[in-house]
């Protein structure tokens, strides 16, 4: 097979691939931010559901869980298809790692800082939302970062769901045309260049966002 | 004479085992000016962090501009303050911190209309305005659109100073204002509470180991030990003449110091 055909084919599993990112992050950072504030601030009862939620999905292989929303809850009535089955465990996946981290964002803001606000008598809702979360979200973006590129590595596992994505069409590809080099090494690239436009995209952001707190740049 | 504008009445509070006031009684008139001295760990910060709603109390009562702080009438008894209670009485008081605790993602002249504009609802022209006359006040007209980062340690703190200010308490609580300065920033701070007291009328409760500011600008000084005022007078009979021992050993050792 020809250089030119093999990155086409594989361009279109590229392409599934980004789609799935960019439907499985946002779900990510929903669930990141919901199940981490109520972490923090809901009353137990709903803090005990965050818990469950986060130690579950953190606690079991992606792989299973994907197993479990695509081929298990067919049998209890629940039939999605592959793709939405693929976004919603692995938002669902990333985004417990993801509560964790605003939780660990928030909790970082100093202490001051909510007594500052409190004693300029700001109702709590502004103080998190005013004083608090645009503190914390500068602490969120590495740590964001790095968990948007686990879940770009983390969707080859839908490759074992019947998903045409990059891994898929690579080793379909492999198996019939045997031109294993020169096929992983084009999937290789493929990984690392969405890997890094993410990356460039999180600094950017980064830097929008620490206006005035004098620590801008990628610090880890 | 008219009703103390902060009364203590019995107060307890503890920090888990450790008592800190045990039965705690302490008045402030209206535009009275108070020094408190003592000890490090002796409950001064938190004797204004408890007025400031910062920390609760776990016994007795305290009123602020005649209203209970802690505790609200309900059904004709008093039951602990809800939040909607805490936030009113909240406008009765301000606070400067040790650390300035400015807010580092908003501008100077955003840090001082912040609140007015969010929490009473003041016009952005006029949160503004009154940004600008504080901050011409306390001296830093140029840094309005800087950030707090941007500021020396001084600065920081007369912009905690005018954003305080801006809400308009009628008592202001200071906590170790120049603390955390190097000693060659403190009396820029300083004098902007002369200025300050000089103009208007405050009730102001103050935390300093600056013993001259102390003798200079309060009506009475406390000396606090063990979470308690084991001596208060006019600011002269303090400095000069202590009655007791605790306070004459706290003042040696000060002016053993510097
Ligand atoms: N949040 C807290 N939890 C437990 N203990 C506390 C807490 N805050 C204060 N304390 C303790 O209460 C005591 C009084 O503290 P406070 O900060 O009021 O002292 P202070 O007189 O202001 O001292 P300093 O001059 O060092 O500022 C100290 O022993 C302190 O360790
Ligand atoms: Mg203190």
């Amino acid at each position: 097979m020809e250089f030119g055909e093999i990155v086409s084919v594989l361009l279109q599993g590229a392409i599934v691939t980004i789609k799935i990112v960019a439907m499985a992050l946002p779900l990510a950072t929903i669930m990141a931010f919901v199940f981490g504030l109520v972490r923090l601030y809901a009353p137990a009862p709903f803090k005990q559901v965050a818990i469950v939620y986060i130690e579950f999905f953190r606690g079991t292989s992606a792989l299973i869980q994907l197993y479990w929303i695509y081929f298990v809850l067919p049998f209890f009535g629940i039939t999605i298809d592959a793709m939405t089955a693929a976004v919603v465990a692995l938002g669902l996946n990333i985004g417990s790692y993801g509560t964790e981290v605003v939780r660990g964002a928030i909790q970082a803001v100093p202490k001051g800082q909510y007594e500052a606000s409190v004693a300029l008598n700001f109702t709590a809702s502004q103080r998190l939302w005013r004083v608090i979360m645009p503190q914390a979200l500068v602490n969120m973006i590495p740590p964001f970062g790095n968990l948007a590129i686990e879940l770009v590595k983390a969707t080859s596992l839908v490759s074992l769901i019947t998903i045409g994505d990059l891994t898929f069409k690579a080793k379909s590809l492999a198996d019939t045309t045997l031109q294993v080099g020169e096929i992983f090494g084009v999937v290789l690239v493929f990984y690392f260049v969405m890997a890094q436009v993410l990356m460039l995209f999180i600094k950017r952001l980064e830097k929008y966002l620490s206006k005035g707190l004098g620590r801008g740049g990628f610090s880890s | 004479m008219s009703a103390p504008i902060i009364e203590f009445k019995n107060v307890k509070k503890c920090f888990g085992d450790t008592v800190i006031f045990s039965d705690f009684n302490f008045k402030v008139e209206e535009n009275e000016i108070v020094s408190i001295i003592g000890p490090s760990g002796s409950g001064k910060s938190t004797l204004l962090r408890i007025l400031m709603t910062l920390e609760g109390i776990d016994g007795g009562y305290i009123n602020v501009a005649g209203e209970s702080l802690w505790h609200m009438p309900w059904q004709g008894q008093y039951v602990p303050a809800n939040s909607k209670h805490l936030h009113k009485m909240r406008n009765h008081l301000g606070m400067v911190f040790q650390h300035f605790n400015l807010f580092p993602h908003m501008t100077v002249k955003r840090n001082i209309t912040e609140a007015p504009m969010r929490v009473k609802g003041v016009s952005r022209q006029d949160a503004e305005e009154l940004a600008e006359k504080l901050l011409a006040l306390v001296g830093l007209a140029d840094k309005a659109d800087s950030y707090p980062n941007d500021l020396s340690g001084g600065q920081k703190q007369r912009v905690g100073i005018a954003r305080a200010l801006a809400m308009k308490p009628s008592i202001l609580l200071l906590d170790e204002i120049t603390s955390a300065l190097d000693p060659e920033l403190v009396d820029e701070v300083l004098d902007v509470i002369r200025n300050l007291v000089k103009e208007e009328s405050f009730t102001m409760l103050l935390v300093t180991h600056e013993m001259y500011f102390a003798r200079e600008i309060s009506d009475r000084v406390c000396f606090f030990d063990k979470g308690a005022i084991v001596e208060e007078g006019e600011p002269e009979i303090i400095f000069t003449a202590p009655k007791e021992e605790r306070t004459k050993a706290f003042l040696n050792a000060y002016i053993g110091q510097s």
